[in-house]
């Protein structure tokens, strides 16, 4: 029974102007609620099944070997010594891989998955310093191990690009995302910020992250004639099988693929080559394959957030009003890739000016193909822009919170689309207070506990709505009054198999224990990407889809001897376990018994999402306050994060307990991009120096104090359950956060990521 | 030869390269304990060894002869589950759930290191009979095991929940 015992009328038709909003997002009863994980016995008993876990008759084990050139061709490879090692089933180099093709790369194909359209193993050219250039097959995984440790290469080098001055000195032009150019201009900020009384202008770099998911990327495949079963560890089923499927020549329907656990995505789980390797070795071999790359083998094959260097200024008048807002630099990408971090993203939401210029610059260089990492943009792009903002205050003597609340925006600044729903400067108010914002002293190095310096910090959060076009769903309502929802979307942590069971049982009108929300796998409807926070909107607006099928479909078996006859989709809710008319004195019958009339044991219903057109009529964005202490060691440099508030607006919240965890570990991973995480990159040779969990630092529990996180639960009239989307929100802005409270603790201005103590000596 | 996995006799591997961690997972069907780096770097292999916590990728299985293992697997009785693994669940103390066995293996290790006075390096008084489980005591022993979805405070919580006595929370600056 719903909680308040209302029926809940079907959600909109479209998502365009004139539409209603969701009825759900106004409704508290399982939606809001504090579930706890339903796959939780499973998980904390470590029954949940990852993809290096699922067993398979006659499995062998793969090893990879990587180049350590970064660009020319294998002159001799000798496999021989390997070949003969005991247990070897197969060693498969670029001379007997079988023929591929191309690869549909992510951003250049609907369904594209592949990090990059290289050839994959099919000739003897080094594109990058650690691509793969064998395969070991072995029976067991040490004996995999060792015969690739005896195999011998020898390279023909050819010059490559590998540092930064290079391949910016050989040329940069302007990026694009999805088709759209990375740059506008609105009036002349060049010339306003030279005629503007108060100004900064900076430049503020970030460097290489890698995404360490501490499940190690892997796959249990096998094929059966044309028919690949894969157990994958992905953020995008349908993507891989298209992939795969394009990549073999096969139908996308031969390839299965299955992802019911994922160990940690945050945008490193798409598809990469050892997909495609260890596919190509077992149909050479003809037997299973087990593919678990090695913690450095990640750092090898799967790409991370490039490196950026990025300018901002701001020209301002005495009041702080904006004349001149100007975020413009430099990303790394590779000429086999689609995706320059695109850093202005938050500059073209957050605040008015009058005149603005934003270009993102992109240099090619010979590595890895770099890829998204949590909130892509916005992670590195809020720490030069709220940096410069906190340094824009202490120069005109404002409160930064005040600053940015006078360059509020009416509306978008830079599309000028009406904002869907914004409520920033709420967010700022309620968490300012919470935190005692009040109690910092604007003049840095002015509080002192002993060796600590303290500092407070803020910053503003920001991640854009998305919905991406190609959601659908199933569901399969049975007579015992249990409702089944099939979509292909994913649950890598995030908590979407309990909220979406939250959401499917409030809009159909039973309990939580009837619900079953299946996803994870490429055989269900739906291409559902988990990514660009997208999947909470793209299974809402799913599911309201399929349900409007299946409530047709249910009132035309209702008949005429039903309390219900007559009524269409439009005038019935779901309540109780069944429909109801939503006028007064409407009739109500429930699901069992309108399918035993029309003697069916189910009835089942698919629909595809209507298109997303709500982000083309309005500024759709989800927003935080961030505030942060530090304590920074006058003796040592060292830095502590004492104290962490984030105050969130993302429209309506559907689960507040992994909502919370969601925003916390957001933040938690902020920090580490704040104060410690970085991949080195040997600019002579162009290999990644520090590829292990011990050399690449991630915070760990001492690093982490409790974090604070409130949220102003204002649903959004244009998104399904009113919610905008909350994975990605939490990293960005923290970095900022963190270094305009060092700032205040110290007096020392870090703009160069990470922030180590070194930089503070 | 046998070594003991949750109070059964298992044969050893003959391959003597066989790590402890893969004996479990690849030999004996036992994946609970998982593998994020295989190198001591990230703790979610944790397993506890007569009832201390290790890290399984950098214990050869031979070496365990006649040991006694205990895994993720093993930490429920009579299928219900231990007030730790509970406490995990109603404290969100994981998103993704990769490193949670290690976690929890790693926590029962470590409670019991505390009970026993084992000091750690933010113990200010080492040779205190007694070691209360603050919140910098607990972070400070659980930073072996790390966890990259960020749930790090519902980890704290469960912990806290399970095996300390309600205290204030000091600052976490140390």
């Amino acid at each position: 029974m719903t909680a308040d015992g209302s029926a809940v009328a079907l959600g909109p038709e479209n998502w365009g102007p004139g539409s209603t909003p969701d009825p759900l997002s106004g409704k508290h009863g399982l939606v809001g609620a504090q579930v706890s994980r339903l796959d939780g016995p499973l998980k904390v008993r470590g029954a949940a099944r990852f993809a290096a876990e699922v067993p398979m008759e006659g499995m062998v084990y793969a090893a990879l070997v990587y180049s350590t050139i970064a660009k020319g061709r294998i002159a001799t490879l000798d496999t021989s010594a390997a070949q003969d090692a005991p247990g070897v089933v197969l060693v498969m180099t670029h001379e007997n891989a079988p023929r591929l093709n191309p690869a549909p790369t992510f951003l250049a194909a609907a369904k594209g998955g592949a990090g990059d359209n290289l050839p994959v193993m099919q000739d003897d050219r080094i594109y990058w310093n650690g691509q793969p250039i064998a395969v070991v097959l072995a029976e067991t995984h040490e004996q995999a191990g060792h015969a690739a440790s005896l195999l011998r290469a020898t390279y023909a080098p050819e010059d490559a690009v590998t540092s930064w001055h290079e391949a910016t000195a050989r040329g940069t032009e302007q990026g694009s995302f999805a088709g759209s150019p990375l740059g506008l201009q609105i009036g002349d900020a060049e010339a306003a910020l030279a005629a503007a009384p108060y100004k900064i202008d900076a430049t503020y770099h970030s460097p290489r992250h890698n995404h360490n998911a501490i499940e190690l990327h892997a796959a249990t495949l096998a094929w059966d004639g044309d028919e690949l079963i894969l157990h994958d560890t992905t953020q995008g089923v349908q993507h891989t099988a298209f992939t795969l499927a394009e990549v073999f020549g096969v139908r996308e329907d031969q390839v299965h693929v299955s992802s019911p656990y994922v160990g940690g995505g945050f945008g490193g789980k798409g598809m990469w080559q050892h997909h495609i390797l260890a596919a190509a070795a077992a149909r050479l071999a003809g037997r299973p394959v087990r593919i678990m790359l090695s913690r450095e083998g990640v750092y090898r094959v799967i790409g991370g957030r490039s490196a950026t260097e990025q300018r901002l200024a701001i020209g301002a008048q005495a009041d702080g009003r904006f004349d001149a807002l100007i975020h413009t630099g430099t990303a790394i990408k590779t000429a086999h890739n689609f995706l320059p971090e695109p850093f202005i993203f938050p500059t073209m939401c957050l605040y008015g000016a009058g005149s603005i210029t934003l270009d993102v610059q992109v240099a090619e260089m010979d590595m890895l193909a770099n890829t998204f990492m949590r909130a892509p943009g916005e992670a590195v792009g809020t720490f030069a822009l709220e940096s410069a903002i906190d340094e824009l205050a202490g120069q005109l003597g404002l409160d930064p919170v005040e600053l940015r609340i006078r360059n509020e925006p009416e509306s978008d600044p830079t599309s000028g689309k009406p904002f869907s729903e914004r409520h920033l400067v709420e967010a700022y108010r309620t968490g300012a207070e919470w935190f005692g914002w009040d109690q910092r002293n604007p003049r840095p190095r002015a509080r002192r506990e002993g060796e600590w310096l303290v500092g407070l910090g803020t910053a503003t959060a920001t991640y854009p709505y998305h919905r991406m076009p190609g959601g659908a769903a199933r569901i399969t309502l049975s007579q015992n009054g249990h409702a089944r929802v099939e979509i292909a979307a994913h649950e890598m942590g995030m908590g979407t198999a309990t909220a979406q069971s939250q959401v499917a049982a409030e809009r159909l009108g039973l309990p939580l224990d009837q619900v079953t929300f299946a996803y994870g796998e490429s055989s269900f409807p739906g291409a559902v990407l988990a990514g660009g926070s997208q999947q909470t909107a793209s299974i809402g607006s799913s599911v309201i889809a399929a349900q409007r099928e299946l409530v047709g479909e249910l009132l035309k078996l209702a008949g005429d001897d039903s309390p219900l006859a007559g009524l269409g989709p439009d005038d019935v809710g779901a309540v109780d376990g069944g429909l109801a008319g939503l006028a007064d004195g409407g009739g109500w019958e429930s699901y069992t018994e309108i399918l035993g009339r029309a003697g069916l044991d189910e009835v089942s219903a698919e629909a595809s999402a209507p298109p997303p057109v709500e982000a083309e009529n309005w500024s759709m964005h989800s927003y935080g306050a961030l505030f942060c202490e530090v304590r920074v060691s006058a003796v040592t440099g060292e830095i502590r994060v004492s104290r962490f508030l984030g105050s969130f607006d993302c429209g309506r919240i559907i689960n507040g307990k992994t909502a919370a965890s969601q925003f916390r570990g957001g933040i938690i991973m902020g920090l580490g991009l704040a104060l410690m995480e970085e991949t080195l990159f040997d600019e002579r040779t162009g290999r990644v120096m520090n590829p292990s969990l011990a050399d690449y630092h991630v915070p760990v529990h001492l690093d982490v104090p409790e974090i604070d996180v409130m949220w102003t639960d204002i649903p959004d009239p244009h998104a399904p359950m009113g919610a905008r989307g909350i994975g990605e929100i939490g990293i960005t802005g923290v970095g900022a956060a963190v270094a305009n409270a060092v700032y205040n603790a110290t007096g020392t201005r870090v703009r160069d990521l990470p922030i180590t103590l070194d930089k503070l000596l | 030869m046998t070594i003991s996995i949750n109070g059964s006799a298992e044969e050893p591997p003959d391959d003597p390269r066989v790590s402890l961690l893969d004996y479990l997972r690849e030999h004996l069907g036992l994946p609970g304990t998982k593998k994020g780096c295989d190198q001591g770097a990230c703790g979610a292999c944790t397993v506890l060894a007569d009832g201390e916590r290790i890290l399984s990728c950098l214990a050869l299985a031979v070496q365990y002869d006649g040991r006694s293992i205990t895994t993720i697997e093993g930490l429920a009785t009579n299928g219900s589950l231990h007030p730790l693994q509970r406490a995990f669940i109603e404290d969100d103390g994981f998103q993704c759930g990769y490193c949670t066995p290690g976690q929890i293996c790693s926590a029962v290790g470590m409670a019991d290191e505390v009970q026993r006075g084992v000091p750690s390096h933010v113990t200010a008084d080492l040779s205190a009979e007694t070691i209360e489980l603050s919140h910098d005591e607990l972070r400070e022993r659980m930073s072996g095991n790390l966890c990259r979805c960020g749930a790090h405070n519902g980890i704290v919580a469960a912990i806290t929940q399970t095996y300390a006595r309600p205290a204030p929370t000091e600052g976490a600056a140390r």
